[in-house]
């Protein structure tokens, strides 16, 4: 328990150097502003339309081959730990289940679905 | 238990009787002294990030066939406490448009994600912050959420090129998380632990003898999370202007900055520790934890300065490029490669070292082999189709 307290502590004192970081220097800046320096920047001219858009990611399939992968490779972190003792029947078990994965893998790309499209 | 052989425990030790000596409750007193050990390992991070500036700006003005800074005290060591002082008096600006909650928590964010990361990282045998017993998957968590403050800066920062830096960046993620997790679990399997701690014990034997494949892919993968050329598409400076971080101005940039230098650095250490043996060195840490200290940062250099080799050697790929790089080579690489370090590490377990070892380095090398051979004949292939292709139009257009 003390060591999650202990990384509790770690967020807390990193994020207190950037945000003190931040203060000093809104503390020490200048305060200027004007709509032109608070404009979007856009090679010099006005923006044309919203930036919060309908916008295509064209990976999108693979976001969704990542996230399945993703997943299942936490499975295998017990399985890695306890390699050395559970001997050579979970190291089969282990790889018909990487196969399994594998094959998920080998059909998204005979389907053509890893293509940037 | 002297200074030298346990300077944390002393120093603990020594910090506790005056505490409670002044009346304080046993459990306040150690939350405070463990404050207090934080706090003096981020200080010390800043110092080191504020040096890495330096060491940065003189690397790639070599590999550039320039000088660098060295107009600010000798060598320009001075030169990034100016761009300090230059960064804290500029003016810090919040664009009309932009979602400011968001636009600030930030660099924020990406600063912490990457000092969280030290919790983990064994200095010396007596001197490590935590021991934490899921180390590897902490390594992907902390990464996760530097990620996702990229993803946030590009977002609120209601900018078209910083949004379509941010989409890269997931882009790049979704792709090269796999392979980094499959890569930690190789010395997971070979530790037969996820401490960081236990892992850098069991190397008598460097891991990457054992499997110099894995230290080369979790090379690239580690590259590719740090978004560092020739992965550095969220950036992007030529296509993008600066990609997510187009927006940012004064300290909040300098975060950013600051952050990716020492995330690279942290790299260099987590390279280090799971593969290079770490704090260890032919019995050295054994002296004193000084020592301990001084070999990691060594090691850590050494793995920042193949970092930066890469990174001002090669160009930036294509984004495309990438993920088929990633999706069709690395990741079934990956895979096999962790079939191939499960198999032989259960057929060899009980025989002599040396033998473990040789038969564990050929069938990397065998399969890395493999790899690239299979890899060379498909893009002699693809080369050929285009080619030929060529070859059919050129005559009657090129002949007179």
């Amino acid at each position: 328990m003390s060591q999650w307290i202990y990384i509790g502590l770690f967020f807390f004192v990193g994020l207190l150097v950037p945000v003190g970081a931040i203060t000093v220097a809104w503390i020490l800046g200048p305060k200027k502003p004007n709509p032109i320096k608070q404009a979007t920047y856009e090679c010099g001219i006005e923006t044309v339309g919203d930036s919060w858009v309908q916008f295509k990611a064209q990976y999108y399939i693979f976001a969704l081959v990542f996230l399945v992968f993703d997943v299942e490779t936490v499975f295998l972190f017990p399985w890695a730990v306890k390699l050395g003792e559970l001997g050579m029947f979970a190291v089969v078990e282990g790889i018909i289940f990487i196969l399994i994965l594998i094959a998920g893998l080998v059909y998204t790309w005979r389907k053509g679905m890893l293509e940037w499209a | 238990m002297s200074f030298w052989k346990d300077p944390l425990k002393v120093a603990a030790d020594w910090l506790m009787g005056i505490f409670t000596g002044w009346g304080m409750p046993e459990v306040a007193a150690q939350v405070l002294i463990s404050f207090l050990g934080v706090l003096i390992l981020i200080s010390i991070l800043m110092v080191l990030d504020i040096f890495l500036v330096w060491v940065e700006r003189k690397v790639v003005s070599r590999f550039q066939d320039r000088i660098g800074p060295n107009r600010v005290g000798p060598f320009g060591l001075i030169q990034p406490f100016a761009d300090i002082i230059k960064l804290l008096i500029k003016e810090d600006i919040t664009l009309t448009g932009a979602d400011k909650v968001v636009y600030n928590i930030a660099p924020m964010l990406s600063m912490m994600s990457v000092l969280i990361l030290w919790a983990i990282v064994p200095l010396a045998p007596t001197i490590l912050s935590v021991d934490l017993n899921i180390g590897a998957l902490y390594i992907i968590a902390a990464g996760a959420i530097g990620t996702l403050s990229i993803i946030m800066a590009g977002w609120s920062s209601n900018n078209k090129f910083a949004l379509i830096g941010a989409f890269r960046q997931v882009a790049v993620m979704v792709s090269f998380e796999i392979p980094m997790l499959t890569m930690l679990l190789i010395p997971t399997i070979l530790a037969g632990s996820m401490g960081m701690n236990a892992i850098i014990e069991k190397q008598d034997i460097w891991f990457v003898w054992l499997s110099p494949l894995a230290a080369l892919i979790f090379l690239i993968t580690a590259i590719a999370e740090l978004g560092r050329a020739p992965f550095d598409m969220a950036e992007g400076e030529s296509e993008l202007v600066a990609g997510y971080n187009t927006e940012y101005s004064g300290m909040k940039f300098g975060m950013f900055y600051a952050g990716e230098l020492l995330h690279a650095f942290t790299y260099g250490g987590f390279l280090a520790s799971l593969f290079f043996g770490g704090y260890r060195f032919f019995g050295l840490e054994q002296v004193s934890p000084f020592l301990a200290i001084a070999v990691i940062i060594f090691k850590a250099f050494v793995g920042y300065w193949v970092i930066m080799w890469v990174r001002y050697t090669l160009l930036r790929i294509r984004i495309d490029h990438m993920l088929a790089f990633n999706w069709k080579f690395l990741t079934p690489l990956a895979f096999t490669l962790l079939i191939v370090t499960a198999l032989v590490n259960a057929l060899l377990a009980g025989a002599s070292t040396w033998l473990y070892v040789t038969g564990m380095f050929l069938s990397n090398v065998a399969l890395a082999w493999a790899a690239l051979e299979i890899a060379r004949s498909y893009g002699h292939k693809e080369r050929e189709k285009t080619e030929g292709m060529k070859k059919v139009v050129t005559p009657s257009q090129g002949t007179p």
